[in-house]
């Protein structure tokens, strides 16, 4: 869990880091405690977890990645472990996750985001996955995205 | 939009690993790039500019502090879309949406400080859409990364 004081960091860092060349000692001067302070905290909030690392979000329609596909597999329960693990180590696939099927419209277990050009990539690409499945696949889809409608990020609530 | 030059794809790939927790991170960076602290930072804000770059700051993992993630999918009507839209992205739980070619067309990821507030935020968003919200917490993760070729 996180203390009053590791929130206060959070809801100062949730919008992004300043672009000056000593950010945390600017942000440390607007929570009003010391530089080294917040870097013992950030340290601490990284080995616990809380911050996966500080980092860019691209935008991969403006890096000419027009084409973004989720590509959702059913895949045999007893091999989605190695099948992943395979499936998430290829350059091209962003995210890749095991999640439940909703039965019976839903059939897939493994989807795996894959950016490129054009469709033709993406489904080049999909080709490939789809090769190292095999037998293992029962079936898939692609849904390609046509709209961000919405990109923020975690957002803390105003705690009253 | 400025277009990238290679620096620009060296430095975006550079980015998208961990800022390093020192007083002129960004200085320490640049010379492992082999370029000035302040021609990093005119690249950095030019690129958050032009939007190639959407967020630039620490990544927080909700599930670490105690609430968790959940990928939701609800199948709208298209002469709904925009109302449903704009009913789904008013709760600030909402992290990312984006619309999908398929049945399923509204994607979206619920972000919570509790594990408890993803089942009653997607069950508000049922609620006020009159639309099921299908829900697909991640079971295993296998990786997340992304390079431009440099």
């Amino acid at each position: 869990m996180i203390d009053a004081t590791d929130r206060r960091i959070i809801e100062a860092l949730q919008g992004g880091l300043p672009l000056v060349p000593a950010p945390y000692a600017q942000v440390a001067d607007d929570l009003g405690i010391e530089e080294a302070a917040l870097l013992d905290r950030l340290a601490a909030l990284k080995a616990r977890g809380v911050i996966r690392r500080i980092a860019a979000a691209p935008n991969h329609y403006k890096l000419g990645m027009t084409s973004n596909g989720m590509t959702v597999w059913d895949v045999q329960d007893d091999l989605i472990g190695e099948l992943g693990a395979h499936i998430g180590a290829l350059p091209f696939v962003t995210h890749c996750y095991e999640r439940p099927r909703a039965l019976p419209d839903w059939p897939y277990n493994l989807f795996a985001m894959v950016h490129g050009s054009s469709p033709d990539e993406v489904e080049q690409k999909r080709g490939q996955i789809a090769a190292i499945l095999g037998s293992a696949c029962r079936g898939s889809d692609i849904l390609y995205s046509t709209r961000i409608l919405k990109k923020t990020g975690l957002r803390l609530k105003a705690k009253g | 939009m400025t277009p990238l030059d290679d620096t620009d794809r060296r430095l975006l790939n550079r980015l998208q690993e961990d800022l390093p927790l020192t007083p002129r991170p960004y200085a320490d960076v640049a010379a492992e790039l082999g370029i000035t602290e302040q021609d990093l930072l005119d690249r950095l804000a030019r690129m958050k500019a032009d939007r190639v770059i959407t967020r630039f700051g620490p990544f927080f993992d909700a599930a670490a502090m105690g609430g968790d993630f959940c990928l939701c999918a609800m199948a709208v009507p298209e002469a709904a879309f925009e109302t449903v839209l704009t009913k789904v992205n008013a709760h600030p739980e909402v992290a990312h949406n984006y619309e999908r070619m398929h049945r399923l067309n509204m994607w979206f990821v619920l972000a919570t400080e509790t594990p408890e507030a993803i089942t009653a935020t997607a069950d508000a968003i049922e609620r006020e859409a009159g639309l099921t919200v299908h829900r697909f917490p991640k079971l295993q993760e296998f990786f997340i990364g992304f390079r431009v070729a440099a």
